[in-house]
């Protein structure tokens, strides 16, 4: 940004108008263009005008709610749809929400829109209080929901789920969906975000090799010490993680191994950037236990200094046993996976630290992710809720699963379907046996510059065991602090 | 000239307007609305924003990351135009003035034609592509990484590292890949300098006895030195970018523990990772005003050194 400025001062006047009358006739003609820079100044700051069409509530035209039409939308207004196009693809969109949508309303026009860079798309957009009616905000481009929310550019979604379900007018949008869903989305107790599909952690293992070799799925740590030992002695990796791109992956397993050894009591002061909230000796415990990993040399030679994807292929690749993940990881890495046909990868909950753990093996974390959201200044918000309730159908929520390979949020749709990719429905299985020992912390969406690079940076040394468990919380500890005392930054917090 | 001093003033206004008119809508506002903006606590995703004075100023100064970024990017500042000078001049010089007879005073080395095409080559690559390349050559050997798996392979094996697990290496990395990435331009800038030097200085050098080195410092050094300093200029306002190669090489968080940060990246994890755009533009002020400061202090010195010919 500053190279032309470096050329402009770099070019020698020379001949006929010195420099003096040079320097003279560039003010003279500063001056003459004055009003249209000033003018053109104003695009990006200094515009506050549009501020009195904020107010969220009822943006855009109403119709007269109806027991057809729960939420009053127009059938005269357009709506306006962003799709990320990543790694679900817009096919879900157009083939299986948009026809369940215009099916009830053929004469809602539809514009579709998908990006791969949201925020690049829409940013501006936002920013000139034009944005669209519906914007799926995800990807590396996505923007920054906390500070959507924050800066009151979202719309509240509360109308939703106290609306009537798409299927059974009885039942409320709010009871189809899984528990802890709403709150996954919500801020300063405002559901801003509906996070639609339904993600669960655990360890995926490499269920091939497992079998051939008679290995067992170890259910305690030590199990997993002995069955690391086994593995190595036969000249296979026991454990990759995702390396130099995103070592807090292995934040998942430590969290939730030490929340089964000690309850999800202890994930509340860490969401609620509690002083000495991850000195508890439960997470201590569990640090040390994959800090030993390294110790033991359990991980994939070189794993600490590799891109992710490399990570991952070379565990779809047979290279190792172990991964943490999200049931995302059969189709990010479903290359990988198709090259060894008898390859089949499978889901185990996080083995238990110690025998008298509080939890049983069984909890699993499990959240909804994917955000969908309404901005504030969209023109036609109620045609856009209309939608998510569409989407939040059965049929709907089905159809996203066939078309992606991903649970979603809705309760009655993950039920008694087979899946044929053998990790999600492993992972549907865990989901089913944990029952209601679910658990979640909200910490890494709430600051996401706390779990990244914050935690993240901490735990990649802790895993190059360049540092102690000590030394570790000590990081964590100060990554915490530093989010606390920002008051830039609004905080949230939860009970239990 | 003469033809033009009645008319002399609005002939020049009228040519003078539309240039500086355009340089000021799209050059100097953007510069004015970037430190109005780093007043301000915008996140960058609202119409409006709070005037903060200079708030992301102090917390500039006591931000050990951005220190981590601007060390980076004065380790950059330093070494890679040194590295680049140095090397481009030795190419260029072997590629022009380094052969001997051939019915010539002097010449390139043998086959100087195909090196100078081959030494282009990672200027018509796309940072991004280069960051990409490396990112697998510093990698580790079970990922495919080119330089373990060659040490390996001349039984070096023991000198293998994780080059990007280890946060001392990363800005080091990163010189090596800027150097390799410039090298070709200079070495062509050099050589086209080089070339215009009259082949009988040369001549007359030789029949004084000078050897390849007195001829270099001597002759050649002096002679492309003009073209010498611009790229020197140029290469430090190159190096206190560094944003794509970091971005992609080593993430954007500036790899592990953020050791290879620079200020670019820095901007840009403010602007778009933390939505604090005020932020982002003090960087980008802070980012200005070195940039002009070494602009500066470059035209001073070298200015001093200029060799006037005949």
């Amino acid at each position: 940004m500053v190279r032309s400025t470096v050329k402009n001062s770099a070019r020698k006047t020379s001949a006929s108008p010195t420099r003096r009358t040079f320097l003279q006739q560039v003010a003279a003609g500063g001056l003459a263009v004055g009003p249209g820079a000033a003018l053109l100044a104003s695009c990006a700051t200094g515009g506050d005008d549009d501020d009195d069409e904020t107010d969220s509530g009822d943006g855009g035209s109403q119709a007269d709610v109806t027991e057809d039409n729960p939420l009053g939308i127009a059938e005269d207004q357009p709506v306006e749809i962003y799709i990320f196009d990543g790694g679900f693809g817009d096919e879900y969109a157009t083939q299986v929400h948009q026809p369940i949508f215009s099916e009830k309303w053929p004469d809602v026009e539809i514009n579709h829109n998908a990006a791969v860079d949201i925020g690049s798309e829409l940013q501006a957009r936002f920013v000139a209080g034009d944005p669209p009616d519906f914007v799926n905000n995800s990807g590396d481009g996505s923007m920054d929901t906390a500070q959507l929310a924050s800066d009151g550019q979202l719309y509240d979604l509360t109308e939703l789920f106290d609306a009537p379900s798409w299927d059974d007018p009885a039942v409320t949008v709010r009871d189809t969906l899984i528990p802890g869903t709403i709150e996954s989305g919500t801020r300063d107790g405002v559901p801003y975000v509906l996070n639609y599909a339904f993600t669960v952690f655990g360890l995926w293992y490499n269920k091939t090799l497992m079998d051939e070799n008679g290995w067992p799925v170890p259910t305690t740590w030590q199990e997993m010490m002995d069955v690391c030992a086994d593995i190595k002695a036969s000249g296979i990796a026991p454990w990759v993680y995702q390396g130099v791109t995103a070592p807090r992956y292995m934040n998942w397993p430590l969290l939730t191994m030490a929340t089964k050894l000690a309850g999800p009591e202890i994930l509340v002061p860490l969401d609620n950037l509690e002083e000495g909230a991850w000195g508890h000796e439960a997470i201590r415990e569990s640090a040390a236990a994959l800090r030993s990993l390294k110790e033991n040399d359990y991980f994939l030679p070189g794993v600490e200094g590799m891109e992710f994807r490399d990570a991952q292929g070379l565990w779809a690749r047979g290279d190792a046993v172990f991964c943490p993940s999200g049931s995302w990881i059969e189709n990010e890495e479903a290359d990988a996976i198709a090259e060894d046909p008898t390859f089949e990868l499978a889901m185990m909950p996080e083995p238990l630290l110690s025998e008298d753990a509080v939890m049983p093996l069984e909890t699993i974390r499990a959240t909804a992710g994917e955000p969908y959201l309404i901005p504030a200044d969209a023109a036609n918000p109620r045609a856009a809720m209309e939608y998510m309730r569409a989407m939040l159908s059965v049929e709907g929520a089905r159809g996203f699963t066939e078309t992606v390979t991903s649970l979603t949020s809705v309760a009655a749709a993950n039920e008694g379907v087979e899946f044929e990719a053998p990790g999600l429905s492993s992972a549907q299985q865990a989901l089913t046996a944990a029952g209601d020992n679910v658990i979640n912390w909200l910490y890494p969406s709430w600051y996401p510059t706390l779990e990244n690079p914050g935690i993240d940076q901490a735990t990649g040394a802790l895993l190059r065991a360049d540092i102690t468990v000590d030394e570790w919380v000590e990081q964590c500890e100060a990554a915490t602090a530093e989010i606390r005392n920002d008051d830039s930054i609004s905080k949230q917090t939860r009970e239990a | 000239m003469t033809a033009l001093r009645h008319g002399k003033y609005p002939f020049i206004l009228a040519f003078l307007l539309p240039p500086v008119g355009i340089y000021v809508l799209y050059m100097l506002s953007p510069y004015v609305q970037a430190i109005y903006i780093s007043l301000t606590d915008w996140s960058g995703l609202t119409a409006s924003q709070t005037f903060i004075g200079f708030d992301n100023y102090v917390e500039m100064w006591n931000d050990d990351q951005l220190r981590t970024a601007l060390r980076n990017n004065l380790i950059l500042l330093v070494v890679v135009p040194v590295l680049t000078v140095m090397l481009a001049l030795f190419f260029a010089s072997m590629l022009n003035v380094g052969g001997r007879g051939r019915g010539q005073a002097i010449t390139g080395v043998r086959g100087s034609s195909i090196y100078k095409v081959v030494y282009f080559f990672p200027q018509v690559l796309p940072h991004a592509i280069v960051a990409i390349v490396f990112a697998y050559v510093f990698a580790p050997e079970n990922a495919g990484g080119i330089l373990n798996n060659i040490l390996e392979a001349i039984g070096l094996g023991n000198l293998t590292q994780l080059w990007l697990g280890e946060p001392k290496y990363l800005i080091w990395i990163v010189v090596l890949v800027m150097t390799w990435a410039f090298v070709g331009f200079y070495v062509v800038l050099f050589s086209a300098a080089m070339q215009s030097i009259p082949k009988d200085i040369y001549e007359a050098a030789l029949l004084d006895g000078a050897n390849r080195m007195t001829t270099f410092r001597k002759v050649t050094l002096p002679l492309v030195w003009d073209t010498v300093q611009v790229g020197w200029v140029y290469m430090a306002i190159q190096a206190m970018d560094g944003f794509a190669i970091v971005h992609i090489m080593l993430g954007v968080n500036g790899g592990v523990q953020g050791a290879g940060d620079v200020l670019g990246v820095a901007i840009y994890r403010a602007a778009f990772a933390q939505s604090d755009f005020g932020y982002a533009a003090a960087i980008g002020v802070l980012m200005l005003v070195l940039t002009m400061t070494i602009v500066v202090l470059f035209f001073r010195v070298l200015r001093r050194e200029r060799v006037e010919l005949a």
